[in-house]
Parts: C-alpha cells; structure tokens; sequence
C-alpha cells in the first residue's frame, strides 16, 4: 500500500485515495480526426520507470493533484499541482 | 492418560497450574506454558493426523509455525476454528480439538487405502488420469477425497477488529537478535513496535544456549517493557511485507472479546530478526511419527521440559544438532548421532557418534521403530531401534517478509541456504534471518541414498521422486516445479520444503541451488483466518445502507423496504395479505385518479455556482444550460468521453450564477466527483463550485390529478395558479421553508417538494393528514417503475447500457442544435456511433403474457441465433390494462409496426414493435390546468 502526500493533507495511506490515471494529456477539440480523438481516449504510456498520474484524495479534503511515481519500485519521486508542467524527470 | 514423556524437572511450564484438553474424543492433561503441541507430546501421542494424499500417519515435524503434519480443528461449542498448527496453539482449559484430514481417527483411518494406489498418486496424476472424457466426471469424488479439513458451516461467531499503527521502527521477531535491535533503535528514542509470533518473548533463547541466553533475553524485554517508546506485541505474526514500508500482522487475542486483531503497519524502518527454521532431511520413511526435526526436540526438553524418545537418533549434514544430541542425552535419553560427514569438530557428550553414514530408511507403522544406518553409496551398516529421529539438514533463514518487500535473495555457499540480498526498502535482516547461524560446518546432502519415499513437501505429500518427474517433464523453471508439484504451496509455505526441493531439482539438472533460484514469496507468509481480513465490516456494515430522513415515517406506514441503488427505499406499502405486485398496481393507479406521496429524497441534488456555472454546465450536457431563465428547469442528459450516456435528470437554473442539478438516485456522488474532477483537471480556467448537497435536503414528491389541490389544503405561499410544469419556486409549504419543482417521472402533474432533511417527517406527516380526502397514498420504487415505463421515461443502467448513446434514445436533438463541444460529443460523430442498425431503444405490446427483462429479439428465428436486441423494463399496465414493455432493438425506430419473435428460457413470444411512450403521449396530463 502505498504512502502517498496530498499536497495539503500531507502522507496519507493509499486507501484514501483512488487514481485518476496518466495525467498531461491534451484533450482534443471537436474538429479532432478519429485518430486522434482514439488517443486521446484509449492510448497510455505504460513506462517501465516514471509515470506522471493524477490522483484523487477522494476519502480527504478533495483534490486532485499530480504524482510522478516509478513503476518498478513505486518510489514517489515528487507530487505537484494540477495545471503545473510535467517535471524533468528526476 | 497421565504425562509420561514430561521431565520431573526444567522448562519454562507451571507445573502448579494443571489445564485439561480433549483431542479426538480422548481426555488430556497439560500445564500452563504449554502448547497443544508440547501438551499432546508430553502425552505420549505422536500420530496426530494423517497426509494430504496418501493418508499416511503423520507425527509432529516440528512443534511450531514449520509445523505442517499436526493441522486440528479447535471448537469451543459453535465456535470453530479449522487448520490450526497444534504448536501454535496455546494450550487452556477445556479446550477441544479435534485431528483433520482422517476419518475417523488418524490410528484407523479409511483412505489409509490411497497408500497402496500410491504409485498412481505422482505428480501431475490429477492432469494426466482424469482429462477423459471429462475432468468434470471425477470432480467430485477427487474434491471428497483432497482438501485440509472441512470448512465450518455456521456463521463465524468470534468477532475481529482491525489497528492501525505507524512506528519508526519496527523489528519482526523477539529472539536475541530482535530484543537486541529493538533495544539499540529504542534506546535512541525511536518509537518502536516489536513483534513476536509466540506467546512468550525470547526466540531461541527460550530454549537453547542456557542460562545466560534466559537471563539476557528477560532483561531486554524487562527493559524494553519499562521504556515508553516501545510497544510489544506477542502472538502477533507479521504475514504481509507491502509496498512503502507498509505491512500487515494478526494479533491473537485472549479474553479480549474478539478473537484476532489486524494490525496495519506503516514503519520508517524494518528490521527482520524472524530466525530461521531448520531443514529436515530427505530420506526414506522420514514422514513417520517420531521423526522430527532436531531443534524440535531440544526445544520440547528446554522449553517444555518434554522427552520426545528414550532411544533417539539425530542425523545431521552440520554441526547444530549435535547440541541438540547433547540435550537429549543430558535429559536422559540414549542417543546416536549419525553424521553424514566424515569429520566434525563439534562435540556432543555423552552421545555415540558415527561419521560417514547415513540413516537410509526407517522402519515402524504409527511410530517409527528402528532407523537403516548405511554408508553414503547406501550400503547397510546397521539397524538402530529408535522411538525418536532428529533430523537436521541445515537451517534456512526466514527471508519471506524480505523476500515480499521486493528484496533480492542470493545464495550463501556457507550455510546452503538463501539469504537477505539487495534491500528495495527501508529493511535489514540481522540474526539467523540474516544468516547468522554460528558454525555450521555443512556440507551438502540433498537426496539421501535409498529406496522408498523420501517426502520434500510433508503439507502436499511431494517426494523427491515426484520432483524428478517434473525434472523428467522438462517442468525445470523452479515456479513451474511448484505448480506441477504443489511442493511448497499451501501451509507450508516454503518454510521447511523450498531448499530442499530446488535443491534437488537442482542436482537432477545440473543446477548449484543458487542458479535454480528460489520462487517468489507471498503474502501471507502463514494462514490467516478470512475473518481477520474482513475484520468489523461484516453483515449490516460491509456495504452500508442509506436510509431515507423520513424511514421512520415508512416503517410506520407499512412499508416493504429493499435495496435501491445503495438506499432502503420502500418498494410498495402492502395491505394486509396483498403482494407486493398488487400493492404496487394499486398505488400506480393511485397516482393517475388521486394524488400519490413518492419519497425521492435519495434524487441526487448538487448545486453548481459561480461566474462560470453556465458554460461549465454547457460543457456538460448534451443540450444547452446558458440559455435556460431562472426559476426554469430542463431535462439533460450527461455522457462520458466514449458518448455513452451516464446519467439524466432536471437541471434548475437558481440565479444567473447558480444551478441545481439533480441526478439520478444512485448516481449523485459519482456525478459530483466527475463534475469537480473536470474543473479541477481540465477546465481549471472556469470559476466555479461544485457541492454535493443531497444529504441536506428530504425531497417528498406528490403527483396525480389532485396533486395541486392537496399542494392547496397544505398551504403554500407559492402562486400554484402561475406555476406550470418544469418550473421551480422557493417558498414555505406546510409552514417549512421549502424548494417545489414541477417535475414528473409519473406523467402525472407533480410537485416534488424539498425540505430540511430533518424535516422530513413532519412533512410526510402532513401531506398525509391533508391529503386523506384526495385518496393520499404512499406509494414505493415498483409504482413508480410502472409508472415511468407507461410514459417511456427511461431509466439509466436498466434501459440503456455501456454502449448507449444519446442518439439511441431518440435524445440527439440537443446535440444537433448546440455548436458547442461538450464532455464525449466528439465520440458521436465515430463511424460506430452513427451505423443505422444500432441498438435503439422502442416499446413492446404483446398479447401474451407479460415479457421477461432479457428475454432476446431473435433475428432469423434460430436459437442460437443472432440477437437483435432485448427487453430492458416490463411490466403489466394498470393504466392500458396489458403488459408492455421497453426495449433496445437493432435499428427498432426504423422497424415501428414490425412484429418479432423473443426467447426466454426456452419459449418464444410474438410482440409489436411500437413507439415508446403508452401513456398520455401528448403529455396533457403534465399541464395540471396551465396552458
């Protein structure tokens, strides 16, 4: 179970929060080709190392913040708001 | 039966405090300190089951958690607890158990005859015997013959309660080595939990290494005992190593009111002092009673002062249990120490010794008798008579926890076992978990030479041979030799069999133990019961039901209550002896000759506010929210990305800045956490607020023809002549400060009231005194089914599915006139979301009996056949008087007229297609007087 720190809770158990997925992705508008609403929708990195996701602290205070967790040793490399650029890889 | 192996002196027993115990029916006597194990030792009984497969008798290997023969049933009255290890239970009086796997005792038991068919029970018997014609034709005499026990059939009547602790160190066993970390990490001031699997602190130091070890081991834990920083916590077996540190443990209470505590631990660090276990020897007859390992029988005579033989043989590949000979020799026994080695530098007084030989077989039936000494090409050298064989192949350090953190193990020459490698986590092993074992002096013997079974695995009954047959078969890689084997599964859990058995794999392929590798370990790393991990959240409290703010109110009315979408709604309001099916007929002709009272109070209610309320909400639903005025209200649909429609309702505009949104009853807290998780994550730029305000308000529904003269009698301040339906007025009902709504899943002119949830009951008190001349009557979610499929008002997730578009629905309009992008609007214009022959959703008349939900349109008339679709909601019209139906059907608006055929369970049905709305379908019934 992993440790996570809701940037304004602090650490809390995993259980208190649910995954909301691969976080940076662009949503496409209604003038979008099939190809790339199909991206959009369905395609995911699936990195053996760090990944950028968002999650949810839906048994907290509410928010939703991004996680850059490595998917190996699920060390947390860094948390950081929703709407910040993805960090340079640590 | 009196104690008879018991040592007048010694062991860390109350020889004052008798405990009386039954096993199998017989009458016992035992002391306080004792486990069932020791107790049932010092009794004289070895045999205390009978094997997994062969049914062969089986004795005590060990006397703790590396136990896997002496499996009981303890029962307590009802109380039952199955597959416990005799040597983890702490013996009390009046206890009760009861030997597993033999009937009907394991001295006479009847599939004692699997021994004679043992030759055909090898592995990969089961895949290779019963695949023809069918495994499903065997299935049930092998499932009566295999299995552990039997599994109670009452409810489990012992309470559990889940803990939860965060430490900054945590040490996992409280032998020498865990009393000394734990010591050196509280002494800093780190708080610290320690936790010990046996009932007594101390580890070994319980029973070896004399006075000195005793005298250090009781002032560590005096110490620690006395610092406020630590907590111990005894009989508690660490099972679960997870990720960030976090790990899991089972407490067993006594006397505590429940029967186990879970504890989950977050540490900063972890330090494993588990020990290690020691390793039997593979040899021919080593599964016989009386044949154990050598540590067993030294801890029997140190810790519980019991002597498991007067003639006892200890056969060894290293130095360790040459202390052990020592000890039984000291407590009186007459011992011979048969090393496999040609020269050793450890002593044992008092004990015959012979080097370079073997115990190659041993003979006896329900006690073994006699060990075969040979020589190591197997040449018979003598015969031993014996009552007892110690057994040591060496120790393996209990690197499970370590080994589930995600750590790597490596292979030690030294000791020939596996130990503690690369740590991916905050964790150390110190002490024989981290293969600190003193001299050992081992050399290897992995196979002893021999004919007969050599058992690996006692708990599955895998033998040397059935791992030279999946050797044979190419099942090589050491997670496949598991699987095929079982060896290691179950309640062993690797403990005693794992080297062995790569080992052996190993020498068989070519293979040193360290290149075979060893197969992953998982949780749990012994049995727990499954009560344990449910812990409190059993019965009424595993899924928690809401109740309605007026269910008093209901009760008190007569209502039949089920489960809605996660609510205790009432269903119907029966008469005395009506069904619930005619109760709910009465009720739905109620609401369209009177007035109803429908208590909708779990209607989802979330209002959205700020600058930007009216462009979030027309990013959200299919039709458009800005240009609603306020005190009016529409109806929406709400899709996902994929189009597919997620949940419908009314939404009100309050104010400029200001919507009520209502979903549908079990879907308002997945909508309002999708709601701010748009805002939040995609449109952080728009200024708005989401509340979920449900739970504050009680919504009491009247409707039918007389609904506006019963709103009337109640007294409102609301203008009812200027009120038309999809309206919304604030105002005072009844006295309460209130919100209507003229809104309709009836057909009928309603006016769903909201109300302080507190309130709720007082309302529904008046309504009902009120409206008793209107013909007032309650009714519940079946009237109300019946209703809404009468006017084709669709419910989401029974009339549509994962697949369901806006389009399907005949609900596309709002799209075609709306130019802006909204949640999943690009996902309809897909080439699939746009083929004529989809799944449409239309009604079905049928002259025949009412039709099943799920009965299927068959498109050629063959069964199987191709589907074109199926029934989503039927019922028997009070209104039209005939069954009717909705359903979705493959392009069903383009087949109006059309007659089909659909199969339920094995009948065909005729019905026509027709549009989906049988009620009032111009909707005059709505307008209640309004133009």
């Amino acid at each position: 179970m992993l440790s996570l720190t809701c940037p304004h809770c602090g650490p809390r158990d995993e259980t208190e929060f649910s995954c909301g997925g691969e976080s940076h992705i662009e949503r496409p508008g209604v003038e979008a080709s099939d190809e790339t609403w199909a991206d959009y929708l369905f395609v995911r990195d699936n990195p053996r190392g760090v990944t950028f996701e968002r999650w949810h602290h839906r048994f907290g205070c509410g928010a939703w913040f991004n996680v850059a967790r490595d998917t190996v040793s699920h060390e947390i490399k860094t948390v950081y708001p929703m709407g910040a650029p993805r960090p340079t890889t640590p | 039966m009196t104690q008879v192996l018991r040592l007048a002196n010694g062991g860390l027993i109350d020889r004052t405090r008798m405990l009386r115990f039954r096993f199998d029916g017989r009458d016992f006597t035992g002391h306080s300190g004792d486990t069932l194990a020791s107790a049932l030792l010092a009794n004289g009984v070895h045999l205390v089951g009978r094997s997994f497969k062969y049914h062969r008798p089986r004795g005590f290997v060990g006397i703790g958690q590396e136990d896997a023969n002496a499996l009981v049933r303890v029962a307590t009255g009802d109380q039952v607890e199955p597959n416990l290890k005799a040597g983890e239970v702490v013996l009390r009086d009046g206890l009760e158990a009861f030997s597993i796997n033999c009937r009907p005792s394991p001295r006479h038991d009847l599939r004692a005859v699997h021994q004679i068919a043992a030759p055909l029970l090898i592995a990969g018997f089961y895949y290779k015997t019963f695949m023809w014609p069918n495994w499903h034709l065997f299935e049930g005499a092998i499932r009566r013959a295999a299995g552990l026990g039997t599994a109670p059939e009452g409810r489990d009547l012992d309470r559990y309660v889940h803990a939860y602790a965060d430490c900054d160190l945590l040490v996992v066993g409280a032998g020498p080595a865990g009393l000394t970390a734990a010591l050196d990490g509280a002494r800093t001031g780190a708080r610290t939990i320690l936790a010990e699997a046996d009932f007594a602190i101390g580890g070994s130091a319980l029973w070896r290494g004399g006075s000195d070890a005793a005298e250090a081991a009781t002032a560590a834990e005096a110490e620690l005992r006395a610092l406020p920083n630590v907590t111990i916590l005894s009989r508690t077996q660490v099972f679960g190593y997870y990720d960030h540190n976090a790990l899991a443990a089972v407490e067993y209470l006594a006397d505590h009111g429940a029967r186990q505590r879970l504890w989950k631990l977050r540490a900063g660090r972890v330090i494993l002092a588990s020990g290690a276990i020691e390793r039997p020897l593979v040899f021919a007859g080593n599964d016989r009673p009386g044949v154990m390992l050598a540590s067993a029988a030294q801890a029997l005579v140190g810790r519980f002062a019991v002597l498991p033989g007067r003639r006892a043989v200890i056969f060894t590949n290293n130095d360790s249990a040459y202390d052990a000979a020592a000890a039984l020799a000291v407590a009186g026994a007459e011992v011979t120490l048969v090393d496999s080695r040609p020269a050793s530098a450890a002593s044992a007084p008092g004990v015959r010794i012979l080097h370079d030989r073997v115990v190659s077989a041993t003979k006896g039936v329900r006690h073994v008798r006699a060990a075969i000494v040979a020589d190591r090409a197997g040449r018979i050298s003598e015969t031993l008579p014996c009552d007892l064989i110690g057994m040591s192949g060496g120790w393996s350090p209990i690197v499970h926890l370590f080994s589930q953190s995600g750590g790597k193990l490596r292979f030690c020459e030294e000791i020939q076992g596996f130990v503690p490698g690369e740590a991916v986590q905050p964790v150390t092993a110190v002490g024989g978990a981290a293969g600190a074992l003193g001299t050992l002096a081992i050399e290897p013997l992995w196979e002893v030479p021999g004919r007969g079974k050599k058992f690996v695995d006692f708990a599955n009954d895998v033998t040397a041979h059935d791992i030279a047959i999946a050797m044979r078969e190419n099942y090589v890689s050491v997670e496949h030799l598991k699987r095929y084997t079982t060896l290691g599964m179950g309640v062993d859990q690797g403990k005693t069999s794992n080297v062995n058995g790569l080992a052996i794999a190993g020498a068989l392929t070519g293979r040193a133990p360290g290149k075979v590798g060893t197969t992953k370990f998982r949780p749990p790393y012994s049995p727990i019961a499954l009560g344990a991990l449910a812990g409190p959240l059993v019965g009424p409290l595993f899924r928690p039901l809401r109740h309605l703010p007026a269910h008093d109110w209901h009760v008190a009315r007569g209502a039949l209550f089920e489960e809605h979408g996660g609510w205790w709604r009432p269903s119907a309001y029966p008469h005395v002896g009506e069904t619930l099916e005619a109760a709910a007929a009465r009720e739905a002709r109620a609401a369209r000759t009177g007035a109803a009272l429908f208590d909708g109070s779990p209607l989802g209610k979330i209002e959205v506010s700020g600058p930007d309320a009216a462009r979030f909400l027309d990013r959200v639903y299919v039709g458009t929210a800005s240009t609603l005025r306020p005190g009016r209200a529409r109806y929406g649909l709400m899709l996902n990305e994929n189009g597919v429609v997620i949940d419908d309702g009314v939404f009100v505009r309050l104010a400029d800045d200001r919507y009520l949104v209502h979903t549908t009853s079990g879907g308002a807290d997945r909508i309002a956490a999708m709601l701010d998780e748009w805002l939040q994550c995609e449109w952080r730029d728009l200024d708005v607020v989401v509340m979920n305000v449900g739970s504050q308000w009680a919504t009491l529904t009247v409707s039918g023809p007389s609904a506006r003269d019963l709103l009337a009698a109640l007294g409102t301040d609301i203008d009812l002549a200027d009120f038309p339906h999809m309206r919304f007025r604030e105002g005072r009902v009844a006295g309460l400060p209130a919100r209507v709504l003229r809104a309709s899943f009836t057909g009928e002119a309603s006016y769903e009231i909201s109300v302080a949830a507190g309130a709720a009951s007082g309302l529904a008190t008046a309504i009902a005194a009120k409206g008793a001349p209107f013909g007032l009557t309650p009714i519940g979610v079946e009237a109300i089914m019946i209703l809404r499929i009468e006017k084709g008002y669709l419910a989401i997730g029974v009339d549509t599915d994962g697949t369901t578009l806006p389009d399907d629905l005949g609900m596309a309009g709002g799209v075609a006139r709306k130019g802006s992008d909204f949640i999943g609007r690009r996902s309809l214009d897909r080439p699939d979301a746009v083929r004529p022959d989809r799944l449409q959703l239309v009604g079905l008349l049928t002259d025949g009996p009412r039709l099943a939900v799920g009965a299927h349109v068959l498109r050629e008339g063959g069964v199987p056949g191709v589907s074109d679709g199926h029934v989503t909601s039927s019922v028997d019209s009070p209104a039209l008087g005939r069954p009717i139906a909705l359903a979705l059907i493959r392009a069903g608006r383009a087949r109006l007229g059309e007659t089909v055929t659909l199969y339920d369970m094995g009948i065909r049905h005729r019905a026509t297609i027709v549009e989906p709305v049988f009620f009032d379908r111009e909707g005059q019934r709505l307008n209640d007087g309004h133009s």
